[in-house]
């Protein structure tokens, strides 16, 4: 389907071990969808769990009384079910692939962000607690996120998550584009 | 009892579907921020490699699933205010984070410190919504509101063409990146 005449300019190295190519995972995740679909009848996503881990979060804040009393809460209550438990095994997937691969580092300014806006790890870490404070707060009001409207809304074609889609990666490209323009 | 033994099974199933998940995420490189962010940059196309190949392969099993009965569809509601607006915060916020929601979580097994910090951001930002959610469903849900619709069923399109035009468009698109994008490696910018 595919050329990889780019490939043959380099020598093989590390990653060409480990990495698989990009359609290969694509196509492993779009068959993992449909044993998800079959054995637990509900879509592969992320955020929903995460708001109801979000409940368990807020019940120190607030009090276990009025967080049961929020109507959003209501309807995702910190339990420990099928979602939340799927979160931790992502984290422990990829824990795993990263351990066996020899790729596990410790990772605290990437070297794109370095070249932009320097080593300073409190920017970089006040931006990624900001940025997830966008992401969820959009992925809770959208519907979903990149995984349950991107992917799993995608490919059953459903019109609000291609509008997402539409909507979403533009902007990105557009943020990103502002954003990284200037040097470190 | 029964209860109890389906939990189980449930908790299983969350485990290994989600360790599979967070496997190919991982081995995909897309637990990699500088690949989301060179995404954005449109210097490396694995992002939407990835997605577009899972939508296509996934997309048509879950149709045969569907049609021979072993799966039902679970459509999000096309309130479009709120997928345009949210996505639109969602779009900024996945840049300054350099993660979204599942890549995120899968990079902080990768010993992405910055993931795990950004993804208590999410949790904080799972708190506000749920504080501004009364306030969103009376002004912002409830606005131009189609349902649970499916293209298929909006244009009267059939499924299968919907997926014959998907796939010509990806492998047309995929042939053009894999002759004209650099491979990020081989850029002058280091990772």
């Amino acid at each position: 389907m595919v050329t990889h005449t780019s490939d043959l300019h380099y020598a093989p190295t590390l990653s060409d071990a480990v990495d698989w190519s990009p359609y290969l995972a694509g196509a492993g995740i779009g068959v993992l969808s449909w044993i998800v679909f079959a054995a637990v009848d509900q879509p592969i996503g992320i955020t929903t769990a995460l708001s109801q881990l979000a409940a368990g979060a807020a019940i120190p804040i607030f009090g276990s009384d009025s967080v049961s009393a929020n109507s959003y809460w209501a309807k995702n209550p910190f339990v420990l079910d099928y979602g939340v438990i799927f979160l931790a095994g992502t984290l422990l997937g990829a824990l795993a692939s990263a351990l066996l691969s020899r790729r596990f580092h410790i990772e605290t300014v990437p070297s794109v962000w370095r070249e932009h806006f320097g080593p300073s790890v409190a920017k970089r870490l006040t931006a990624a607690f900001l940025g997830g404070i966008l992401t969820m707060f959009g992925a809770r009001l959208a519907g979903g996120c990149t995984s349950g409207h991107g992917i799993s809304g995608g490919l059953q074609l459903a019109l609000s998550s291609w509008v997402f889609l539409a909507v979403m990666f533009p902007v990105g490209i557009a943020t990103a584009h502002l954003t990284f323009r200037r040097r470190a | 009892m029964f209860i109890i033994m389906v939990g189980l099974t449930f908790a299983a199933f969350g485990l290994l579907f989600g360790f599979a998940f967070g496997w190919l995420l991982h081995r995909g490189k897309v637990t990699d921020y500088n690949v989301i962010i060179d995404q954005f940059l449109l210097r490396d196309f694995t992002v939407l490699k990835v997605m577009l190949t899972a939508i296509i392969i996934g997309g048509i099993g879950v149709l045969a699933l569907h049609q021979s009965g072993w799966a039902n569809y679970h459509i999000k509601d096309a309130n479009l205010l709120a997928v345009v607006l949210g996505a639109s915060i969602f779009g900024v916020g996945m840049v300054i984070y350099g993660y979204c929601p599942g890549t995120g979580l899968a990079a902080i097994g990768t010993g992405s410190i910055h993931a795990l910090v950004g993804a208590l951001g999410m949790i904080t930002g799972g708190i506000l919504y749920a504080l501004s959610f009364d306030w969103m469903q009376a002004h912002v849900l409830t606005v131009w509101r189609f349902g649970k619709v499916r293209l298929p069923d909006l244009t009267g399109i059939p499924d299968l063409v919907w997926f014959i035009g998907l796939t010509a468009t990806a492998i047309a698109f995929f042939v053009f990146i894999e002759r004209h994008a650099v491979p990020s490696h081989l850029r002058r910018s280091s990772r």
